[in-house]
């Protein structure tokens, strides 16, 4: 009969949501990791908001938008080079996830030495992020004029988006910074003995978050 | 990576030394849930005088003077601000969330209490930067509580200077707040519950709380953005959402920008926050009807399930506020389609309300009067809401005082009765009173008739076409004479129903002195925050072990059973045997 195949049926989503809805947890892992995941989601529709609305007011703009090439090309005495500053910002970015996750790994091996040092290592990864930005920034008020409300190559809310997301974003990877130094010193003085290293993993979740937010900006703007 | 559930691990709790600590900067649930239900009652009062002020001026045009249009402008948008997100919100996530979840869970606290400390005190700076500005020059923001820019923040309207830039703070503010504490909600119901305590046994009141959390964590950050691009453009001369507007021959330096941006962004808030509002107040009026009505809630899981589509249905419906400012037939066609369809999981609800009543053993507790008035109320609100999800139906109606009417009923007054309601079924548990009921009684039905004195005639001058937001009506051919005896009808009304509210807090003040003692569980009722060993709850809520639960939150009136309850920790007997969910 078909409702042996229904009672299977019945089977899978029941136990599904007996599997979810066990006592004490829903997720099995640390709380404060769970709080973290949340928390970034929360995060992900704030740029989703900023990158939708910025797609919105590009697309309903009526002067032309400025070309991404032209704009962020940077000249080392020869020809200007299309997004050689932006290639190199995001490799930084990306290697900092890469030093993050050793950072991971040796907390769980409970190795507070190279803990500190690789979570050092990736904030200072950060810190040139942040100083290359600074620096992109400075060349295009500075040097080309662009400005929030207005700039010389077309559609006014150019400036404003992108002073806008990278300034967003640039809040993000500086508040990184300053929480991974401060989880670092804490794995040298041994804070987390007692409680243990999930902490680690937690600040990297929040890391690699802002690379992942990192390559939607880059696509966004620099490739468009 | 193998770890220990916070249930089975014991919290460390910082346990204060002195008074301040104690209940100031407290991290205890308890006294953070109070600090948020007093602040948002006093910043209510605030929104209440306005409306007060409004409705004189309605009612007696020209008769007491005491306001002029810009501030009549300002009142409006302060009034509806305040009650959606400073009162309504934080008074449900803040105020009952704080209270509830851990109780209900059966957790100690907070999963962060220092984080839930901080909340409040976020909280707290959003309402005094917005109250600050009533007293900057050019007055508090008069935009309408929907801050549609570009009128929001050009020059000549009501509180476009310093008004609109400190309601854009506080906004931010208040996110921030919601925030920390949402995390805290979420973590605490999803990470921090007690042995037995599964998700489908826990109270609808937690459900409710917990899903409107996630709305919030996913709506507030579309206000965010619309906040940080607002204030650039007031500040900093951006023209996000500012196109070139031509005023007295003048053309203005902004070009280009898309007010419709703004429209999406805040209604891809607005409409989950309706929702926010909504789903802790299905929660807590599920649990008050089958408390006082003596009888399992009708349809648990299918009251759980209903909370989640409503909470993924609200996200797809925000542009059913738009259809005026035009858009694609077909978009209108989606979102009046989605309009109908998510009435379809809060039918539902109602069905089973009211299927819970039947052939209960129904206690008019004062409680259980506000959760049937409710009924009523809702009811009322959300058969006018599927009239104005129509886009033909709506056009004609927008902006008139039908949707006044409507919106009033549905996210105004339901809510509130279900505060109240809330306020007289929890305040034993949290300060060892109950509370008067005569001044209940009182209060009820004054607030519960007065509503349809005030909000049934906005419907009739709405159709008429009465719109809204207008200072003064002057004699107007296109609507009868009428309309001003009427709205000087609501106005006495008005004011009525809004004395009553004072009585309720008289009645919260003078019982806490002098209201009858009350017993642990003055309810009999099953749910966890009425089996702590304490009342009022000490810190750490239970004694030196956590409960243990073995039931689901109503197992009421179960046959064989010694009493017409049993509590969720009552381990399961012979007698009993059937009644374990």
């Amino acid at each position: 009969m078909a409702s042996s195949g229904q009672i299977a049926d019945q089977g899978v989503v029941n136990d599904l949501v007996e599997d979810w809805s066990q006592d004490k947890e829903v997720f099995k892992v640390h709380w404060g990791k769970a709080m973290m995941w949340i928390f970034l989601l929360s995060d992900t529709f704030i740029f989703t908001s900023f990158l939708t609305g910025y797609m919105k007011i590009r697309a309903s703009s009526t002067i032309p938008w400025p070309n991404a090439s032209e704009i962020f090309a940077l000249s080392f005495g020869g020809d200007p080079i299309p997004l050689i500053l932006i290639a190199i910002m995001t490799f930084v970015l990306i290697t900092s996830s890469g030093t993050m996750a050793l950072a991971v790994n040796y907390g769980y091996r409970r190795d507070r030495g190279k803990t500190a040092l690789f979570l050092f290592i990736t904030a200072a990864f950060g810190l040139l992020f942040v100083g290359m930005q600074a620096f992109e920034w400075t060349k295009l008020i500075v040097d080309e004029g662009v400005r929030p409300w207005s700039n010389p190559f077309g559609a006014p809310q150019f400036g404003a988006c992108f002073f806008m997301i990278t300034g967003f974003h640039g809040g993000h990877v500086s508040g990184g910074v300053i929480y991974l130094t401060y989880v670092a010193i804490g794995v040298l003085n041994g804070r987390y003995e007692k409680k243990g290293y999930d902490i680690v993993e937690i600040a990297g979740l929040y890391w690699h978050f802002v690379d992942l937010v990192w390559v939607f900006i880059f696509a966004f703007f620099y490739l468009w | 990576m193998a770890h220990v559930a916070l249930a089975d691990k014991g919290q460390e709790l910082a346990h204060p030394k002195t008074w301040i600590g104690a209940y100031v900067w407290s991290q205890d649930h308890k006294v953070i849930g109070i600090q948020y239900i007093i602040t948002a009652t006093l910043v209510g009062l605030v929104a209440l005088a306005l409306s007060a002020m409004m409705r004189l001026q309605l009612g007696f045009p020209g008769v007491f003077d005491l306001i002029q249009p810009n501030e009549y402008y300002s009142a409006v948008t302060m009034h509806g601000m305040i009650m959606v997100v400073f009162m309504l919100t934080a008074f449900f996530l803040g105020g009952f969330g704080n209270l509830l979840i851990p109780l209900m869970c059966g957790a100690r606290d907070m999963a962060f209490p220092y984080m839930n400390m901080l909340s409040f005190w976020v909280y707290l700076a959003s309402v005094i930067v917005l109250c600050a500005s009533f007293f900057v020059p050019g007055g508090a923001t008069g935009a309408g509580w929907t801050l549609y820019p570009p009128q929001a923040i050009t020059e000549g309207s009501a509180g476009s200077g310093m008004g609109i830039i400190l309601m854009l703070v506080s906004l931010a503010l208040f996110i921030v707040a919601f925030t920390m504490g949402g995390l805290n909600y979420i973590t605490t119901a999803f990470q921090a519950r007690t042995r037995g305590m599964t998700l489908m046994r826990m109270p609808l009141s937690v459900w409710g709380i917990v899903m409107a959390t996630i709305l919030g964590l996913l709506a507030f950050p579309a206000l965010l953005v619309a906040a940080i691009m607002m204030l650039l453009d007031a500040l900093l001369g951006t023209s996000f959402f500012m196109p070139a507007i031509s005023d007295l021959g003048e053309v203005s330096s902004t070009t280009g920008g898309t007010p419709i941006l703004f429209q999406h962004l805040f209604w891809f808030f607005g409409h989950p926050e309706v929702y926010i509002v909504a789903l802790p107040m299905f929660g807590i009026a599920s649990d008050l009807i089958s408390t006082h009505a003596r009888k399992n809630i009708f349809g648990y899981r299918m009251m759980v399930w209903a909370i989640i589509a409503i909470g993924g249905l609200s996200f797809i419906v925000w542009a059913h506020h738009m259809y005026v400012s035009g858009m694609n037939p077909y978009f209108g066609f989606f979102f009046a389609t989605t309009t109908l369809i998510i009435a379809v999981p809060t039918a539902l609800k109602v069905y089973n309300w009211v299927l819970t009543l039947w052939q209960g053993n129904i206690h008019l507790n004062v409680p259980m009067l506000f959760a049937i008035g409710f009924i009523f109320t809702f009811i009322h609100g959300g058969i006018t809401g599927l009239f104005l999800g129509n886009v033909a139906v709506d056009v004609p109606l927008s902006d008139t005082y039908f949707v006044i009417g409507h919106f009033h009923m549905v996210m105004g007054v339901s809510p509130f009765l279900i505060v109240f309601g809330g306020m007289y079924h929890w305040y034993p548990k949290f300060t060892g009173r109950m509370l008067n009921d005569t001044m209940g009684k009182i209060h009820f039905w004054v607030t519960f008739l007065g509503t349809y004195a005030i909000y049934l005639p906005m419907h009739y001058i709405g159709i008429l076409g009465v719109p809204r937001r207008y200072f003064a009506y002057g004699s107007l051919d296109s609507f009868p004479d009428s309309v001003h005896v009427i709205n000087t009808s609501i106005t006495i009304a008005a004011l009525i129903v809004g004395t009553a509210q004072l009585l309720f807090i008289y009645n919260l003040v003078w019982s806490l002195f002098k209201g009858e003692k009350a017993s642990s569980n003055p309810w009999r009722a099953t749910t966890l925050e009425w089996q702590t060993p304490d009342t009022p709850p000490k810190h750490g809520n239970w004694g030196p072990e956590l409960p243990v639960v073995h039931r689901w939150a109503y197992s009421y009136s179960v046959p064989g059973a010694r009493e017409d309850f049993i509590p969720q920790t009552e381990e399961p007997s012979e007698n009993t045997k059937g009644d374990v969910h």
